[in-house]
């Protein structure tokens, strides 16, 4: 379709160029300076390192952190994808009064300042008496990242069509039977990307552990405490583009999954069964 | 799953069903299947803010909690000069990050509507990826952009632009808005391109065969029918932008400080938990305000130009 006019398409992508350039210039700098030779964050550089790299292997106090995200993250993205699949599932496949705001609610963190839902929670777990922990954050993180599995899985959930399930249980396949041949298969990739999605999105998530962690820090609580020394920048920008790496991988898989599941339901062909 | 729940009356039922019994309907296996995590949205958000609610009516004496109901705390929150300009700070900071986000980003949510052919979803992909990355290291890279010495400044200085470095382009409010609206670009793309994608392309023919210019068509039939993008845009960038606790903390300064800083001192070392109550329910009350006065602002003005 061509809509744009001659000047206005030259210009275009020249702005689309621009804004790219703003977006991705704040996170080229990270590995840029994490192989600096040099504690300050400045330009001219003064020549390639990997010693910041070295330093974090030996860092004790860093690496509990990082198990900390891990065991985060992982409980996170499970809890919440397996939430967000009842969830996605009642929504697209049922009718049912209080279907929106039950949608509502569970997509509400989304259109929340963060640190409203940080502090609520902070009350209700210690007025329940409950320590702070690394379960804390997990309860915590899991409502924050709920519409981000929501958003996912009922994308991945709507196009499903339910005469295959109503044909495999017309051909005899038990109910485990039809979820296990017909339906897993269909939604598997959209279930994989929650999972992804939702760790990536705990492994960066900042406030909520930040007000909920007791004793034991996760990583982006540790990267926070160690902000505050200048000399400790360059270990951290070497931290922080380790994370950039396992973040953009991650979300690369969990991209490549979805679209590959995407053509192939798209073109009608259910080439498992 | 609840396969079989749907399968069994439609197979068992008699030409004329009496009435099926609810507890096998399809609203009960709805409500059956979305109930985990209902009761976990219900427990783990809405009690919470409901508890936020009554926490800011009641009043605190050293540890002990006094549960008689006070205004006290929202005269605190409204009237104290203090918290006063924390708030009026905030609201603008976010009307500024929202206005400028959608701005800025409505070409961009354009042009891959219209022009991204094929690459669509790639297109959509490289958006958010920047925005998945740890939050706490883009918000310190644009320290490292605009500080002193920064990027920006030797950049500048080396291009014989300026022959002193800028101070004023970190600590301040215009340091955090840059910092929000580069956060914040993708949730602004993603409901635009999603309502652009929306609209039937036939229209803007329509519209430019019977002699509409290309701006004509884009004011008269884009503009108006991807105004729900731009709403939910606009809202979901504008009401978490007034909360935001890290990039005043970083780029802020003296004069960038907003009220999560405020807010976050109540549950620490100010330790007034029914303040810092009030202070969130205001700032949450007041910002929603401020969004809907902006929404039919919107609508207004739209309906003015077509």
């Amino acid at each position: 379709m061509n809509t744009g006019a001659p000047g206005k398409s030259r210009l275009l992508p020249g702005y689309v160029a621009l804004y790219f350039l703003f977006l991705y210039l704040p996170i080229l700098l990270l590995p840029v300076f994490s192989f600096n030779n040099a504690a300050a964050t400045t330009f001219p550089l003064a020549g390639f390192t990997t010693k910041w790299y070295v330093s974090l292997r030996g860092n004790g106090e860093m690496l509990a952190a990082a198990v900390n995200s891990l065991i985060v993250g992982v409980c996170v993205s499970g809890l919440s994808t397996l939430l967000g699949i009842c969830a996605a599932r009642a929504i697209t496949r049922y009718r049912f009064r209080g279907r929106r705001a039950a949608n509502g609610l569970i997509m509400a963190p989304l259109f929340l300042p963060e640190i409203i839902v940080a502090v609520s929670l902070l009350m209700v777990v210690l007025a329940a008496g409950m320590e702070l922990s690394l379960a804390t954050i997990i309860l915590g993180q899991t409502v924050f990242c709920l519409p981000y599995c929501m958003s996912v899985l009922t994308a991945g959930f709507e196009g499903f069509d339910r005469s295959l399930e109503e044909a495999s249980l017309d051909l005899g396949e038990t109910a485990f039977g039809t979820f296990r041949r017909v339906t897993l298969p269909v939604v598997a990739p959209a279930i994989l990307s929650s999972l992804l999605v939702s760790f990536t999105i705990s492994l960066d998530e900042f406030i909520l552990a930040f007000f909920l962690s007791g004793t034991e820090p996760t990583l982006a609580v540790y990267i926070w405490g160690q902000l505050r020394f200048a000399a400790k920048l360059p270990s951290v920008l070497a931290l922080g583009t380790i994370m950039l790496l396992i973040s953009i991988l991650l979300l690369t898989i969990a991209e490549v999954v979805r679209r590959r599941a995407e053509r192939r339901y798209a073109t009608g062909g259910y080439a498992h069964a | 799953m609840a396969i079989t729940a749907s399968h069994a009356p439609a197979e068992l039922a008699p030409p004329e069903p009496p009435r099926p019994r609810w507890s096998a309907s399809e609203e009960a296996s709805g409500l059956a299947l979305i109930s985990p995590t209902l009761l976990y949205a219900v427990s783990l958000l809405a009690l919470p803010i409901l508890i936020v609610f009554a926490y800011s009516f009641w009043s605190q004496d050293y540890l002990t909690i006094d549960r008689a109901l006070t205004l006290e705390n929202y005269r605190t929150a409204l009237f104290e000069p203090m918290y006063q300009d924390l708030l009026g700070r905030s609201l603008v900071i976010s009307l500024v990050v929202s206005l400028v986000t959608v701005a800025i980003s409505y070409p961009i949510a354009w042009f891959i509507s219209f022009h991204g052919g094929r690459h669509k979803n790639l297109w959509l992909f490289l958006i958010t990826v920047p925005c998945w990355t740890s939050y706490l290291l883009r918000v310190m890279s644009w320290k490292v952009i605009l500080g002193y010495q920064g990027v920006l400044n030797t950049g500048l200085m080396s291009a014989g632009i300026t022959d002193q470095p800028i101070a004023s382009l970190l600590y301040n409010s215009n340091a955090v808005v840059i910092t929000l609206v580069h956060s914040w670009a993708a949730f602004a793309i993603l409901p635009i391109f999603v309502s652009l994608e929306k609209i039937d392309r036939s229209l803007i023919e329509a519209a430019r065969d019977l002699g509409d210019t290309r701006l004509m068509s884009f004011v008269r039939v884009v503009l108006p029918l991807s105004l729900p993008g731009i709403i939910s845009a606009l809202l979901i960038v504008m009401i978490p932008t007034v909360g935001d606790y890290v990039t005043p903390k970083l780029v802020g300064g003296k004069d960038g400080v907003m009220i999560a800083t405020a807010i976050q001192a109540q549950f620490g070392k100010g330790a007034n938990w029914p303040l810092g109550a009030a202070l969130s329910v205001t700032t949450m009350i007041v910002v929603s305000a401020m969004a809907g006065l902006t929404v039919l602002a919107l609508k207004l003005v739209v309906r003015k130009i077509r």
